[in-house]
């Protein structure tokens, strides 16, 4: 195990910030810490950093505990929200900081801070200020710097939550591109539930300082243990007692035995998908998500009528 | 239209009438008569006494309110403990206080019966009390400068120097002091300044001795009200105002010119 958090508790004065939490990372892996603001995975992430403290529990790193060990000793990178750049220094200077700190000899530094300076391709900016590059740019070479002392474990906290859509999906690519490359265990915090399903190998949901489950994410979206998880990972339609997922609403121009009776209220176009908006004769709302031909074969129009089946659903017991 | 040229005179009259006319006389009733009179003013060895006084104690007050400004600020930000607001409002006290009555007060604390009275060294009418009244009421200026700064530059930048390794003196020295270092830097200034210029409070510690408890503002007032020596204190005037003067200009021509570039945005 790279990371292992063991009962972790952690208050804010009254607010409950990690509730007898425990998590376990593997070498190597790519995982993400996926919840709502305020539940508790930053907090999750600054104690493995050991910049925050935990009320109770332990924190082992690399197989050695690190509970009440200082920030600089844990050998960990961490790539923060808003990036932390040091104004004061060029680019260069701020991914040689870590090895300087080590009085590395100069010729490695140098050495090393050039490769990562291309791997995480800002070569040719180094001489710049972290003001005078793009959010992506600086995002990078936050990475950078967090990398260059050969961190045991990288963790970053919501990486990409200040970037616009576009320069988001390139840098999550690339991120993946660049840990299969790299190979450091990686923990990542994010809101975003696409973005904890496209990139990482493991999942860890979390809920009011709590975890709610921890699975791979094919099956985290497949077979969620609870509610919460369920709609927190994608959208979902309650329908009675069951919760049934926008693409396993199957729209029928006929009655059958099993189908209820609905009325389309608005029909949205998105490219390839088409999604309706159904209210049901016992005014529930509930949305089908369909391909577009699909949806054209049906030949749909809002107002009309039609006749809904849920093809999967799943019931928890509260 | 109207309104806005009522605006643009009224305050540049204000600025030259309360500011720039009493200055400016000041230089020109100095060097009405050429250089001599004032190069023969400043040389008299009481006044050069004078200003050997209020540089010796300048410097002693100036780096030792700049450390403590420094550790007082990152007290006051970087640990959030309740005595800190006492501290905090405490800082302010030299600026609500008439310097008279800092220099009484220190009258009250070394003077006879005081608590302090009885050190094995003389404090009251010597260099001790001249430098006690100066750093009291220099004390604020780094203080007020480096808190709002330590505030806005959050601690994101020091705690990811932490987790790269570096111990918190190393953080301190690369990270913190060169964020806030123009703030430090314009405290300083602020705090020369107001020492180089202090008179009521030294003026009640110091005994005014010419020649030996005497500091250049004190110079001036006696040669002015005493000595009638009108020259002489103008000259001691423009002293004064041209070591503040250089303190300002050095500072300009020492920032580097790529922190420019580098402040922006972000």
């Amino acid at each position: 195990m790279a990371i292992e958090a063991r009962n972790v508790s952690k208050r804010f004065g009254d607010f409950v910030a990690l509730d007898d939490v425990s998590v376990e990372v593997e070498s190597g892996s790519l995982t993400a810490l996926l919840g709502p603001s305020g539940s508790g995975k930053s907090t999750l992430l600054r104690v493995i950093a050991g910049l925050e403290q935990p009320d109770t529990g332990a924190v082992f790193i690399s197989g050695k505990e690190a509970t009440v060990l200082a920030p600089q000793k844990r050998g960990v990178g961490f790539v923060f929200q808003h990036y932390a750049p040091f104004k004061h220094m060029t680019v260069w200077e701020n991914v040689a900081f870590g090895l300087k700190i080590r009085r590395r000899p100069k010729a490695e530094i140098r050495a090393r801070v050039d490769q990562l300076l291309d791997l995480v391709q800002l070569a040719g900016l180094g001489k710049r200020y972290p003001a005078q590059l793009s959010g992506g740019q600086r995002q990078r070479m936050a990475l950078a710097r967090a990398l260059a002392p050969e961190p045991e474990v990288l963790l970053l906290d919501e990486p990409f939550g200040a970037l616009d859509a576009r320069v988001r999906a390139e840098l999550r690519e690339w991120l993946r591109r660049l840990h299969d490359e790299v190979h450091v265990t990686t923990v990542f915090v994010t809101h975003d539930q696409e973005e904890a399903l496209e990139l990482a190998d493991r999942i860890v949901v979390m809920n009011r300082g709590r975890v709610e489950q921890i699975a791979p994410p094919r099956e985290l979206y497949d077979h969620p243990e609870n509610a919460f998880v369920m709609s927190f990972v994608g959208p979902v339609n309650r329908l009675g007692d069951a919760w049934v997922r926008p693409h396993d609403v199957e729209l029928r121009l006929e009655p059958n035995g099993s189908t209820q009776e609905a009325q389309i209220e608005r029909i949205v176009r998105l490219g390839f998908e088409t999604r309706v908006e159904l209210v049901r004769d016992d005014g529930e709302r509930l949305s089908a998500q369909l391909s577009r031909d699909e949806a054209d074969e049906l030949e749909l129009e809002p107002g009309q009528i039609v006749y809904v089946r849920a093809t999967r659903q799943r019931t928890f017991s509260a | 239209m109207i309104g806005r040229y009522l605006l643009r005179f009224g305050a540049l009259g204000y600025l030259g009438v309360v500011l720039l006319a009493p200055v400016a006389l000041i230089f020109w009733r100095t060097f009405e008569h050429g250089w001599h009179p004032f190069w023969a003013a400043i040389s008299n060895p009481d006044a050069v006494h004078a200003l050997k006084l209020t540089l010796e104690v300048t410097l002693i007050a100036v780096p030792l309110n700049t450390v403590f400004g420094i550790l007082c600020g990152l007290a006051i930000v970087r640990h959030r403990l309740p005595a800190m607001g006492l501290v905090n409002a405490l800082v302010d006290l030299p600026l609500a206080l008439s310097p008279v009555v800092v220099g009484l007060a220190l009258i009250l604390v070394y003077g006879p019966g005081g608590w302090l009275h009885g050190l094995p060294f003389k404090v009251l009418f010597s260099f001790p009390a001249i430098l006690l009244a100066t750093m009291f009421v220099s004390l604020p200026f780094v203080v007020r400068e480096v808190v709002p700064v330590l505030r806005e530059i959050g601690t994101d930048q020091e705690e990811a120097a932490a987790t790269l390794g570096a111990s918190s003196f190393a953080t301190f020295r690369r990270i913190t002091l060169p964020a806030i270092r123009w703030a430090v830097a314009y405290g300083v200034v602020l705090t020369m300044a107001r020492s180089l210029g202090e008179f009521g409070a030294v003026s009640v510690v110091s005994g005014n001795v010419v020649g030996h408890t005497q500091t250049l503002t004190l110079y001036v007032q006696d040669a002015y009200a005493n000595q009638f020596n009108e020259t002489g204190a103008y000259s001691a005037s423009v002293l004064l105002a041209l070591l503040a003067i250089a303190t300002l200009l050095l500072m300009t021509m020492f920032r580097p010119k790529e922190e420019t570039r580098g402040d922006r945005g972000a």
